[in-house]
């Protein structure tokens, strides 16, 4: 018989029951909760009468709709229906019992930042939240993955889900990255190959000794992006790094249990003799900083290429697709990708704004000033305490001398749901994950990129190789 | 949940691959705590010529009379036509929300994002799965006015007027809950024994699994 993948593992560790239709309840062992897409189950749980299975399964915090400039209280916050969402999960996690990082709370922050972070989540958990990017945390071995708010609501009353074992796939990076290529440029560089459907179906572990060679933060970048090749969980096996990682956390396992814990962790890796559906190679040293050029994560290039011509696409529905996107993008085909002018740029996001990817841009802010041309630098980091170490570090006097904001921690212009926004026809460098149409503000047009190649746009006014830096 | 039997709807057909859950509701308003209430703004920024903002009076927004549901000939459609990757992005229920509080009961495209797909289900919306090919041969019908489809569920058929019927496949438990409106919480907790054994197993091999905190 064949080994296991990870994933095999996971969903094996996890399985309840199973139905004679190849369906499954599998458990859930942590829930993450946060204001947008929670309303709706903590309400219906009420209309129903029923109470969460286990309370101690479930953590709470806010981070779409907060603002990033500093606030005391939820009365602070004048968009009045952001303020209502805000309210109502205080209220919920009350009523329900449920704890929740809220305002003021040092540990309050973007979901997936602040549940590895806290020890919350640790290997060998299946972990769901109301949110797609929940596969970040599949960074230290763990089955995540997002859902919607009716499966939000089913997880808080059985902490189980209904599901149907995915398909395995494997990405496998090997060699070295060279000088100035990050886990970002990694990932973008994966969905430009296999595309945003490539991984549909599919749980996706991430491996080769380029991946291992990451630390956990960029580990967590490239799991956060799965979705964005289509897969619902994407995974890291468990190695030193992870175990190193995850010791001394304020939830992680103590005494004991840590021993215990250890031992079994270690055999969250794939058996050498596994089988997966897919089975991807990539070369590392092919891999070079990246810039997404379109409306979807898989328009991506090289920054030292020219931005591809539609005519040149045989399938049909990929180039009405790419020529509705230049038209959006106010693109032309065969335009180096250094004569794209940048008028905002955005660092942050559960993508990248980790301690790491601060210290990343703040390298190349250092002793710079941000172009005249450029209106806004933002640096949001991912939580308060990643806010906190920062300021230890003395990164946020770097970001100010250099004319860039730092603020406070949310999901901010990822997604637009705050204050922070583009304006229609403005050019975003932005460390964030998803350059769909309006997504950082109506008629707003991103480009994905890493914090250092971020940090080096915002210097020069147009997007740079930050290995000529 | 809304039952799902037999459906019988004008078709409208949304030429795009690849649409996306920030296009079929945007963000600003996810900002409801409340279920209902989406589909004036579905498609926002397509259908609309302004900026949609939560609380504004759709009625009197100047519309985009090149957006396809906002062409009288499909007004009251209630089945989608559309292309490969339909619902990719966020896992944000509003979408479906949004396609049902429009009129929606059902999808049909040659493939969906994986948390979309899921999502329908639990809200009593169709999604169809069709080969590329039927899905092409659909989009040329619905060039003609008027053109209307039977969606079987019983009989997992997409039937034409003419009496074409093309099959399609759907899991045995998610069609079950469908044809009878179930409240799938509910079906689960008829297994609570089972999870709660499951549960002993696992705390003598992850006791700090189910540490309090
Ligand atoms: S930072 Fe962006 S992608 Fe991440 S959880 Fe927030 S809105 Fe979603």
């Amino acid at each position: 018989m064949a080994g296991k993948t990870l994933y095999d593992k996971l969903w094996d560790a996890h399985l309840v029951t199973e139905r004679e239709d190849g369906s499954a309840l599998i458990y859930i062992d942590r829930q993450i909760i946060h204001e947008v897409t929670s309303p709706q189950a903590f309400e219906g749980l009420r209309l129903a009468g029923r109470q969460p299975w286990r309370t101690s399964a479930s953590v709470a915090t806010i981070d779409h709709n907060v603002p990033t400039t500093p606030f005391k209280s939820a009365a602070d916050i004048t968009d009045e229906t952001s303020r209502i969402q805000v309210q109502t999960l205080e209220s919920n996690t009350k009523e329900f019992g449920i704890t929740e990082f809220g305002i003021g709370d040092v540990r309050q922050g973007i979901v997936h930042v602040m549940a590895p972070e806290q020890g919350v989540v640790v290997p060998g958990m299946t972990v769901v939240c109301g949110d797609s990017h929940t596969s970040t945390n599949g960074a230290l071995a763990c089955l995540a993955h997002g859902i919607g708010t009716s499966e939000v609501e089913h997880v808080l009353a059985t902490q189980t889900l209904v599901a149907k074992k995915m398909k395995n796939m494997r990405v496998q990076v090997n060699g070295d990255l060279g000088p100035g290529v990050t886990a970002k440029d990694v990932v973008l560089h994966i969905i430009g190959i296999i595309g945003t459907a490539g991984g549909t179906g599919y749980a996706l572990e991430f491996a080769g000794s380029a991946i291992q060679s990451l630390s956990m933060e960029g580990r967590m970048t490239i799991c956060n992006m799965a979705i964005e090749a289509g897969a619902r969980a994407g995974m890291v096996a468990v190695d030193q790094t992870t175990i190193d990682y995850v010791e001394g956390r304020p939830f992680a396992p103590k005494g004991a249990d840590w021993d215990k814990a250890v031992a079994y962790w270690r055999t969250l890796v794939s058996d050498a003799d596994a089988v997966f559906d897919q089975d991807i190679q990539i070369d590392a040293a092919d891999i070079k900083p990246q810039v997404s050029w379109g409306t979807s994560p898989e328009m991506v290039v090289p920054v030292d290429a020219m931005l591809p011509d539609p005519q040149a696409e045989n399938d049909e529905v990929k180039r009405s697709g790419m020529q509705r996107a230049y038209e959006y993008m106010g693109l032309k085909p065969g335009m180096p990708v250094s004569d794209i002018k940048v008028d905002r740029v955005f660092i942050g996001s559960c993508t990248n704004s980790r301690i790491e990817d601060l210290r990343a841009a703040a390298q190349v802010a250092k002793g710079r000033r941000k172009a005249d041309s450029v209106k806004q630098v933002l640096v949001v980091p991912g939580s308060g305490l990643v806010k906190k170490q920062a300021e230890a570090e003395g990164l946020d006097k770097v970001f100010v001398d250099a004319g860039f904001e730092w603020r406070e921690p949310g999901c901010s212009m990822c997604l637009a749901m705050n204050p922070d926004r583009l304006e229609a026809g403005e050019h975003c460098a932005s460390t964030s994950n998803r350059n769909f149409e309006g997504r950082q503000g109506n008629g707003g047009r991103t480009h994905l990129v890493s914090p250092a190649m971020a940090a080096a746009a915002a210097v020069a006014g147009h997007f740079v190789d930050v290995r000529d830096l | 949940m809304e039952k799902f039997v037999r459906h019988e709807g004008l078709v409208a057909p949304l030429d795009r691959a690849n649409v996306d859950t920030d296009q079929i509701i945007p963000k600003q308003f996810l900002k409801s705590i409340k279920r209902t209430g989406f589909g004036p703004n579905l498609f926002d920024e397509w259908r609309y010529m302004d900026v949609g903002q939560p609380g504004q009076d759709n009625e009197v927004r100047p519309k985009n009379p090149d957006f396809v549901l906002n062409q009288p000939r499909y007004q009251g459609a209630s089945v989608l036509l559309t292309r490969r990757n339909f619902g990719c992005g966020s896992s944000r229920e509003h979408a479906p929300w949004a396609l049902m509080d429009f009129g929606f009961r059902a999808i049909i495209a040659p493939s969906y994002a994986d948390i979309f797909y899921n999502n329908c289900f639990k809200n009593g919306l169709l999604p169809i799965v069709l080969s590329e090919d039927n899905v092409e041969a659909l989009f040329q019908a619905a060039s003609e006015e008027g053109f209307r489809l039977t969606i079987d569920l019983d009989a997992q058929q997409v039937i034409t007027a003419d009496g074409l019927a093309l099959d399609f496949e759907i899991d045995e438990f998610r069609k079950h809950c469908l044809l009878n409106g179930l409240d799938e919480i509910g079906l689960t907790l008829n297994a609570a024994d089972e999870i709660r054994a499951y549960e002993q197993r696992r705390q003598e091999r992850e006791p700090w699994v189910f540490q309090d905190h």
